[in-house]
């Protein structure tokens, strides 16, 4: 008709749209709402919290050395990572050090667990993109790996390897040439992996410019690990800051220019292939010796001196029932985690039980700023952003 | 610099403004009034010696019942943990909060990770940030009464969310 | 598969509705894998190649409930959580089985504090619970084969 009533007007208003909390794109459980204006984000906004396990609180009502599942269970993609981090920061809380052997030990298990955590972070990233191939080869890597784990020390994903003092356990004979061949065979793995997908048109029509995380944002958000190197700022606790003996080893810090989820996802590759270099080396230079410091006040007495000499009994019954007491005081240890600067603070009040335990989750700061980085893109953008932060909601929410 | 020279600069500096000072296994901290909070971390972060440009990590503690505790006279402290990356130095500023007067200035402008990190200082130990944009809970529910990480919350008294369905729609998260 | 060789010519096989009902069930779960943590890590090693659930007729994972009948709770439930949990749970058809996967989701686990649920039975009936802090692959796939167990036993009845 002539005056065009008939005609409905074309909505204005934005959509809003519930991305999660039970989403598979969402890896977890965290939840991003989105309007929409057609499918261009006009606004975003995060909830997290559902997976607020009350890993600070829980910490407080037990004993620092059975701190060290419960932290294996923040960063689940690379667990040991984790417990490593806390048994050093309780190391430097206490002001010992770990035997050489053990420290080797540490950067090759973490280092293992940074691979895993890649693996499984880009081949999930690349579901979500739709091609599913990557992630069933990148997973059979990270069984192998599961399988060192268990022959190392018994259990396959939430190791509870490491101990404060050292490790628990030494390698098994010939599980360090185990170690080097599966390092080989996986550097081949990701190469083929990353030649699938380095130049493929698709992959990059998909990441290229989606999520792009500038420096400024980068350093006010706190944001670390491959998300941040992405942005090109090289920052790396195991370069500034080293511990367990990483400044022996020649590895690179690989840096990116521009931010995005592409940038990301090379990033991640470079630094598998550089885990697999510090590994070798590791390996190579492997010290003999023990694999726990000999402080009796910290560390369990071998099970020979517990069955057959009164001291060690004492020594170990004191230790199982009043647990290791630290001094007064407060510390803040940062390492590298699969996603960023790990940090622990801890305040002691003398007693075996933490007063205050706060882990820095790399994930929370990565997270927050993911909000800015999706607005004024496409939803599908967002996915794939989001999957290249790589949120792991154990940690995120602890 | 060592944390101890930043310890002697903020020290130096700012003199009786400085509560408490405290160094352990080579970290340092100060303790300051939260009024004079945004003041000390603007000048370490704008310093050229300490040049501190990355908040790290913010974390509420509750020394309600700390053992043979005589010289702090407050109950809560907020400990911001500061990096530089041109120096590669750490340092850690603390803010005294008393039990009657819950209040912080907040620091969201100067460092926007601030803005997460406060809501969850917020939310578990109910500490309140003057001039926060959004100081909603974060991690518990909003149903939640009470403040989960507070010395006197009893770990396993739970609460549950009575109201999926409202929580569920779009209503609550406000889009900022 | 055999069975048409001993028909003797007739195409015809007489049986209980009941017993066919369920042997078809019983090898095409389609599971919702909610999935929170940990365990959620571990499912994906039941369903990559080394595991392969599809062996047992379980390994079209659907994300949306409405397509599932087996829901996999994979994982911490928090207070918060509990809401989406129970949601998800009735927004799934008629029949459906339920496995709570890893002691968080079985009984908190060691995290009995105040933000997890003590076990997801509070909020939605379970079928198989397994164990271990995560469970081993093995140990989900021998759930999915209680599953198909318990699914063999039902009868039309149950499903009213």
């Amino acid at each position: 008709m002539s005056d065009g009533t008939h005609v409905r007007p074309i909505p204005s208003d934005l959509l809003t749209l519930n991305i999660g909390p039970a989403h598979p794109a969402t890896h977890g459980t965290l939840r991003v709402q989105v309007q929409l204006d057609g499918e261009t984000i006009r606004n975003a906004a995060c909830e997290i919290g559902y997976l607020h396990r009350g890993f600070e609180k829980q910490c407080e009502t037990v004993y620092y050395q059975f701190v060290i599942p419960y932290a294996e269970r923040l960063n689940y993609m690379g667990p040991v990572n984790n417990s490593n981090a806390w048994c050093y920061a309780m190391e430097q809380f206490l002001g010992i050090e770990a035997p050489a052997r053990a420290q080797a030990l540490r950067v090759i298990t973490s280092e293992l667990g940074r691979i895993i955590d890649h693996a499984v972070c880009i081949g999930t990233n690349l579901v979500d993109l739709g091609a599913l191939t990557n992630f069933w080869y990148m997973f059979n890597y990270r069984e192998k790996v599961y399988d060192l784990y268990e022959e190392l020390c018994g259990a396959r994903m939430m190791v509870n390897y490491p101990r404060i003092g050292g490790v628990s356990l030494d390698a098994p004979d010939d599980w360090l040439e185990k170690c080097l061949r599966l390092v080989d065979e996986m550097g081949e793995a990701v190469s083929e992996v990353q030649a699938l997908i380095s130049r493929n048109r698709i992959f990059m029509d998909r990441t290229v410019g989606a999520g792009t995380i500038t420096k400024e944002l980068a350093i006010s958000h706190g944001v670390t690990g491959p998300c941040l190197r992405a942005a090109g700022i090289g920052y790396d606790v195991r370069k500034a800051q080293p511990y367990w003996g990483y400044e022996k080893y020649q590895f690179e810090v690989p840096v990116a220019d521009g931010g995005d989820t592409y940038d990301r996802t090379i990033v991640r590759f470079q630094e598998m292939y550089e885990s697999c270099k510090i590994i070798r080396q590791a390996i190579a230079s492997i010290p003999g010796g023990p694999v726990l410091a000999s402080d009796h006040l910290v560390v369990l007495p071998e099970k020979d001196k517990v069955y057959n000499t009164m001291e060690g009994l004492i020594n170990h019954f004191k230790l199982v029932m009043h647990g290791i007491q630290p001094p007064k005081g407060e510390l803040y240890s940062a390492t590298e985690g699969g996603n960023g600067e790990l940090g622990f603070y801890i305040v002691s009040d003398g007693s075996a039980k933490p007063w205050r335990v706060r882990i820095r989750p790399p994930c929370f700061a990565n997270f927050s700023v993911f909000p800015k980085i999706i607005k004024g893109k496409m939803v599908s953008d967002a996915i794939a952003a989001l999957g290249s932060i790589n949120i792991i909601a154990g940690e995120l929410d602890r | 610099m060592t944390e101890r020279e930043i310890m002697a600069k903020v020290t130096g500096r700012f003199g009786a403004k400085v509560l408490q000072s405290y160094e352990f296994r080579g970290q340092c901290a100060v303790t300051v009034k939260a009024g004079d909070l945004r003041e000390v971390l603007t000048f370490l972060r704008d310093d050229a010696d300490t040049a501190t440009d990355w908040l790290m990590d913010l974390a509420g503690v509750d020394y309600l019942g700390f053992p043979d505790d005589d010289d702090r006279e407050w109950r809560f402290e907020v400990a911001y943990q500061l990096y530089s990356s041109s120096q590669n130095h750490r340092f850690r500023v603390k803010v005294a909060v008393p039990e009657d007067k819950l209040q912080v200035p907040s620091i969201w402008d100067l460092w926007a990770i601030a803005n997460w990190m406060e809501r969850e200082v917020f939310d578990l130990y109910g500490v309140s940030f003057t001039g926060h944009p959004n100081l909603r809970r974060i991690l518990c529910h909003d149903e939640f009464e009470g403040h989960a990480l507070r010395k006197d919350y009893p770990i396993n008294k739970r609460q549950k969310l009575s109201s999926p369905a409202e929580n569920l729609l779009c209503a609550k998260v406000e889009l900022a | 598969m055999g069975l048409e060789n001993n028909l003797e010519g007739m195409p015809v096989l007489a049986t209980r509705l009941d017993e066919v009902l369920s042997w078809g069930r019983k090898y095409s779960l389609w599971p919702m894998p909610f999935g929170t943590a940990c365990c959620a890590i571990e499912f994906m090693g039941v369903v990559s190649s080394r595991f392969d659930v599809s062996r047992f007729g379980a390994e079209l994972v659907r994300f949306s409930p409405r397509q599932a009948d087996l829901l996999l709770i994979m994982g911490t439930i928090t207070q918060k959580q509990a809401p989406v949990l129970k949601q998800i749970y009735d927004q799934m058809p008629n029949p459906k089985w339920v496995i709570s996967m890893g002691a968080c989701a079985s009984s908190g686990g060691f995290y009995d504090n105040y933000s997890v649920v003590q076990g997801v039975d509070e909020l939605v009936p379970v079928d198989v619970y397994v164990a271990g802090c995560p469970p081993r692959p093995e140990n989900v796939i021998g759930a999915i084969v209680k599953i198909q167990e318990k699914i063999s036993r039902e009868n039309l009845q149950t499903w009213r």
